[in-house]
């Protein structure tokens, strides 16, 4: 690892003031993902900046027909949290099956989302609910925020501070680990909201989307059967040691069939 | 006294108390006044020319102290890292040894290869100053897949081709003929994967050298550290082997990968006299994925012959095994003696001819690891044999009872060298079947087909040689040491026993098993008796741990050594008793002689403090022996695995296995079902999850544990485990060994209930859920 600054700013404006006048900042949330890459060498920021100590980026609220949870917010809190669990239950079990333990109780929500990883759970639950993202500067919707592999919409310096998920009619996630990592090798979730069925699928392609295919065919019929003849198009999905592009597009159906049987016997 | 701690008894392992509570000393945990650290230069190519080693870059950093090339060691004389085991091939030549200099000098020839070395204040210094190296290479085309790398050009400059030996083994003519005679033959061809060992601990060493004694002291992780302490001062020849002292404190597993003498520990200890410093250097864990001797990794066709009545009547068995870029310290003989000789089985074979090509490649050195030969042999037997079953529509069981060695047919000498001494082969499948309920298995199949889950069920009745190993047969073999064990009973004036043994400990439990083997000889109390190992300074010799070796060869000395203290204990006591030593028994601890006794205390007390002693006797009461075993033991079992598959997804889960070994007598079970279990966890491991995977141009595609997938606990069911026994004759403690069985049976155990599951005659392993789901659409494709 090599030297670098570290910061611990109290209010989101302070930590944007810091970033801007470093040489390479870089924002420490849960550094289940950062650190690592700092031991390997892969990242070698000048100022690290922990996003710990801001408490505008805490906590869990339920309002109206939504949940808003902080970007800091660690997996086992959304895991464990009574409001999330009563919202959206698919939601808490998503987070209680990421990683191990110990990941659960440093990785955060707004860690997780802002490193993109094509294999990381959160994003196909972020699509499926239709979730807004609120940074420091603007709301972003679900769709407009992962944009290519490892890619997000944040511009530099932007800062994730919540994310606020609607509560559906009834949502589930199901997810395909890698033996080895126990990220998704494919991981989909469903969403039933009054005006139709969505559909979010991580892990298959370099960066997680919506599976339109899936959506039309369970907009017409809300059943596992109705998924039996979807093509599951998968030139661009990922490959790799231990699962090849088709062998995810199976599992991707798999896992959608098996998320939309959930729905109806939680 | 000794009925809770004796012989037999589940004491509960000593070393655990420090190891659970972080109060262990491994080797990191060390440091020394003024040690200076380590960082290595590693080729990232899998074969190239190393030009010039620019190191002024590195030098300029504050803190920096040196850098060192192959070339520095290469002209301070240090010589290169032997292979300790001569192989012949078939034609009479000796096999081929690529030169293996510690650091590479000219040519790099596996990713990962040390060239360098950094010397700094502090480990980050050194790490920056190894940026800072600028070293150039010039590319060469690697041969990194072992398919065609024997026939592909050579790797290694001036060797005429990449075969290092073409070893056979058995009649080939005989076999031949039976093959061609039989009414059925079995043939398959596949692959026994690459295994990457990953112990727990990291390697690591500590060097010092002192310049005024001229003393090196070299603590490092070790499995056998009178052996380090020979190859490096009679091969490398850093210093002489009075003046070296290897300490290998506690080592957190090593399952054979830290048997080997490495580059970086030689290295290390060679660079502290350079520099004057003590030195320390840590493997990180991508060094050790890339550095570490991994394991298996052969391509092997092999064809089993019937007769009409399902009787064996021949095997022939073709293994190309990839020794990675050098030989290894045990490489040569792992895939030949300790894998050719075991294709008997547990079987009456009588034709067996086995030719093992051994073969040079651009991917990190391969040998020994937990069965090291012995997992590759039972899973061509006991693949084969399950097969054959299958294939002739007979119960797997029953084919196997009817080949079975029976239990009067001991000593058996099998077509492939060895002499099994003693064995009941039906009784431990029984025990498995009957653990294993197999007769409610089709019920079992039926309820899982209506879940929609395929349901297999799988066999595995492995043998394996262990106790290595008698020094003559080992040495006519081509061993370069003996394989025999020292060790050295002391008895303190005050009668408390300090045990000393050449065997290793890490993570065995030896200093509980063999203080019960201790307390139970002399009758002392088991907290009287304390065990030393690992210090070439502290015991005077030893061969160490691997093999399962420890209590049959290591146990037996101490035996030894016991008995020869009894021995002058009862000539101290007969002279204390006023009679002749004839007449003195001894029992519990105690001498008698008619209503007379003197407890071994007594008479210990009486040697050190010789008031009133024997004249033609020498005071002290302390023993050694050197034991050297007179056969292999040859621990057998049955182990039976049970699967289901998800057929949407091809996902396997193991339900349920069972293992049931014969290890001769136990010398505490709770351990011994504690190897069987990490066995288990480590051979599941390779037929479902672990592979190291080289692409083509040899970079290692999974040197993390991202990638590179270790068995974790909820990956594996609860084991049923149960033991049968037929001690071991020619061992006084009757014991067998027990370290290995689990990864030896549990490979051909699951893919056979895999295959079953499946409904296939063959699957690869690690038998991924890809893999499974493709064999269930009957599609061949992009798969791995
Ligand atoms: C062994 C292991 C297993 C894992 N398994 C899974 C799994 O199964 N599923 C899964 O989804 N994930 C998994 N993860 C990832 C983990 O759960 C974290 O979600 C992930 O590492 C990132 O979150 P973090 O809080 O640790 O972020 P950090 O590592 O601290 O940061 C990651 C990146 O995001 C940036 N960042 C952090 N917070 C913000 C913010 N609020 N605004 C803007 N930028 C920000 C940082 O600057 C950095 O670039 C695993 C990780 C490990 C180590």
């Amino acid at each position: 690892m090599q030297p670098f600054n570290y910061l611990k700013p109290s209010t989101l404006t302070e930590a944007a003031a810091l970033h801007r006048q470093a040489d390479e900042p870089v924002y420490l949330s849960g550094g289940q993902t950062l650190i690592p890459a700092m031991q390997q060498r892969l990242s070698a920021p000048s100022d690290l900046i922990d996003l710990s100590g801001i408490a505008e980026l805490s906590g869990i609220q339920a309002a109206d027909g939504a949940i808003r949870i902080g970007a800091f917010t660690r997996h086992a809190q959304v895991a464990e949290s009574a409001a999330v669990r009563s919202a959206i239950p698919a939601l808490a079990r998503l987070a209680g099956r990421i990683g191990d333990a110990q990941v659960r109780n440093l990785g955060t929500l707004g860690g997780s989302l802002a490193n993109n990883d094509p294999a990381a759970d959160y994003p196909a639950a972020v699509l499926a609910l239709g979730a807004t993202v609120h940074t420091d500067q603007r709301a972003i919707a679900a769709e407009d925020f992962f944009q290519a592999f490892f890619e997000t919409a944040l511009d530099h310096g932007e800062v994730i501070r919540a994310l606020e998920f609607p509560r559906p009619r009834r949502a589930a996630y199901r997810k395909f680990p890698n033996p080895a990592s126990r990220y998704a090798v494919v991981g989909v979730m469903v969403a039933e909201f009054d005006d139709g069925v969505r559909v979010g699928v991580t892990g298959a392609g370099p960066c997680a989307f919506r599976a339109h295919g899936l959506e039309e065919a369970l907009n017409a019929s809300l059943s596992p059967d109705a998924l039996d003849r979807v093509e599951i198009p998968h030139e661009d999905f990922n490959r790799d040691l231990y699962a090849s592009a088709e062998y995810r597009a199976q599992l991707v159906k798999v896992m959608a069939m098996r998320a939309v049987r959930d729905l109806f016997d939680p | 006294m000794t009925e809770a701690t004796g012989i037999g008894a589940a004491v509960k392992r000593r070393e655990d108390l420090r190891f659970i509570t972080g109060a262990g000393t491994y080797t990191d945990d060390l440091n020394q006044p003024g040690q200076a650290y380590a960082v290595f230069l590693r080729s990232p190519y899998a074969r190239a020319k190393v030009g010039a080693v620019d190191g002024s870059e590195a030098l300029a950093v504050d803190g920096v102290l040196a850098v060192y090339t192959g070339q520095d060691t290469s002209a301070d004389g240090l010589g290169d890292l032997p292979c300790g085991w001569l192989v012949k091939s078939k034609d009479g030549s000796d096999m081929v040894s690529a030169p293996h200099p510690p650091l590479a000098v000219t040519q790099v020839n596996y990713v990962g290869e040390p060239y360098g070395l950094v010397v700094g204040e502090t480990l980050a210094v050194a790490r920056r100053g190894a940026e800072l190296v600028n070293t150039e290479f010039i590319e060469l085309p690697p041969v990194a897949v072992l398919g065609g790398a024997a026939r592909a050009d050579p790797i290694h400059e001036g060797l005429a081709g990449n075969l290092a030996f073409d070893w056979e083994l058995g009649d080939q003519a005989a076999t031949d003929a039976a093959l061609a005679g039989a009414a059925h033959v079995t043939a398959l061809e596949f692959a026994n994967n690459r295994l990457i060992p990953n112990a727990l601990e990291p390697r690591a060493a500590l060097a010092q050298y002192d310049a005024v004694s001229g003393e090196y002291v070299l603590r490092t992780t070790s499995q056998n550290p009178h052996l380090e302490r020979l190859v490096l001062s009679a091969f490398v020849q850093i210093g002489p082997e009075h003046k070296l002292r290897v300490i290998a404190p506690d080592v957190g597993g090593g399952f054979g990968s830290k048997i080997f003498i490495y580059a970086e520990e030689t290295a290390a200890l060679w660079a502290a006299a350079k520099v004057g410093r003590p030195i320390k250097w840590t493997a990180e864990r991508s060094e050790s994925f890339l550095s570490d001797v991994h394991a298996r990794d052969h391509l092997t066709r092999a064809e089993l012959g019937l007769d009409a009545d399902g009787k064996f009547v021949g095997l022939r068995v073709r293994t190309t095994a990839n020794l990675g870029a050098y030989l290894s310290t045990f490489a040569s003989a792992v895939p030949t003696f300790l894998y050719g000789t075991l294709l008997s089985g547990q079987y009456r074979t009588p034709n067996i001819h086995v030719q093992v090509q051994g073969v040079y490649t651009n991917t990190a050195p391969v040998d020994a690891y937990r069965g090291a030969g012995r997992p590759e042999a039972a899973y061509v037997v006991e693949r084969l044999v399950e097969t054959a079953a299958r294939e002739l529509g007979l119960d797997p069981a029953q084919l196997r009872r009817r080949n079975f060695i029976q239990p009067q047919d001991f000593p058996y000498q099998t077509p492939v060298a060895l002499v099994y001494d003693t064995g009941n082969y039906q009784a431990g499948l029984d025990r498995a079947l009957e653990l294993a309920d197999y007769p409610g298995f089709p019920a079992r199949r039926a309820a899982s087909e209506r879940a929609g889950k395929r349901r297999g069920i799988g066999l595995s009745c492995y043998i394996e040689a262990c106790g290595l190993a008698p020094s003559q047969l080992a040495i006519s073999l081509g061993a370069g040491v003996g394989l025999y064990e020292s060790g050295e009973v002391r008895v303190n004036p005050t009668g408390s026993v300090t045990v000393f043994t050449g065997a290793h400990s890490h993570g065995q439990g030896h200093e509980t098993t063999f203080a019960q083997v201790v307390s139970d000889q002399l009758g002392v109390p088991f907290d009287s008796v304390e065990v030393v190992h690992g210090d070439t300074g502290r015991v005077e010799f030893g061969l160490g741990t691997y093999g399962s070796r420890s209590l049959a060869v290591g146990g037996s000395a101490l035996v030894k050594a016991s008995e020869k203290v009894i021995a002058k204990g009862r000539r101290i006591a007969a002279h204390l008793m006023q009679t002749t030593p004839d007449n003195v028994a001894f029992q519990d601890g105690a001498y008698r002689s008619g209503n007379q006794q003197k407890t071994i205390q007594e008479v210990a007390f009486a040697a050190y403090v010789p008031a009133d002693y024997p004249e033609d006797l020498e005071p002290g009461l302390s023993e050694k022996a050197f034991y050297d075993p007179k056969n292999f033991t040859y621990p057998a079992g049955t182990h039976i695995a049970e699967v289901e598959v998800d057929t949407q997804t091809g996902a396997i889960e193991l339900v349920n296995f069972v293992a049931v070994d014969d290890f001769g007598r136990i010398i505490n079970p709770m351990i011994v079902d504690g190897q069987v279990h990490g066995g288990i966890a480590q051979g599941v491991g390779q037929a479902l999850l672990e592979h190291g995977v080289y692409d083509e141009q040899g970079q290692l595609q999974n040197g993390s544990y991202m990638d590179y997938c270790l068995p974790r606990a909820d990956d594996l069911p609860s084991f049923l485990t149960d033991l049968t026994a037929t001690p071991c004759d020619h061992n006084p403690l009757g014991v067998k060994g027990c370290g290995e069985a689990g990864a030896i049976g549990a490979p051909a155990a699951v893919v056979n209930a895999v295959t079953d599951a499946l409904g296939v005659r063959d699957i690869a392993m690690p038998v991924t859920s890809e893999r499974a789901w493709r064999a269930l659409q009957g599609v061949a494709g992009e798969g791995v």
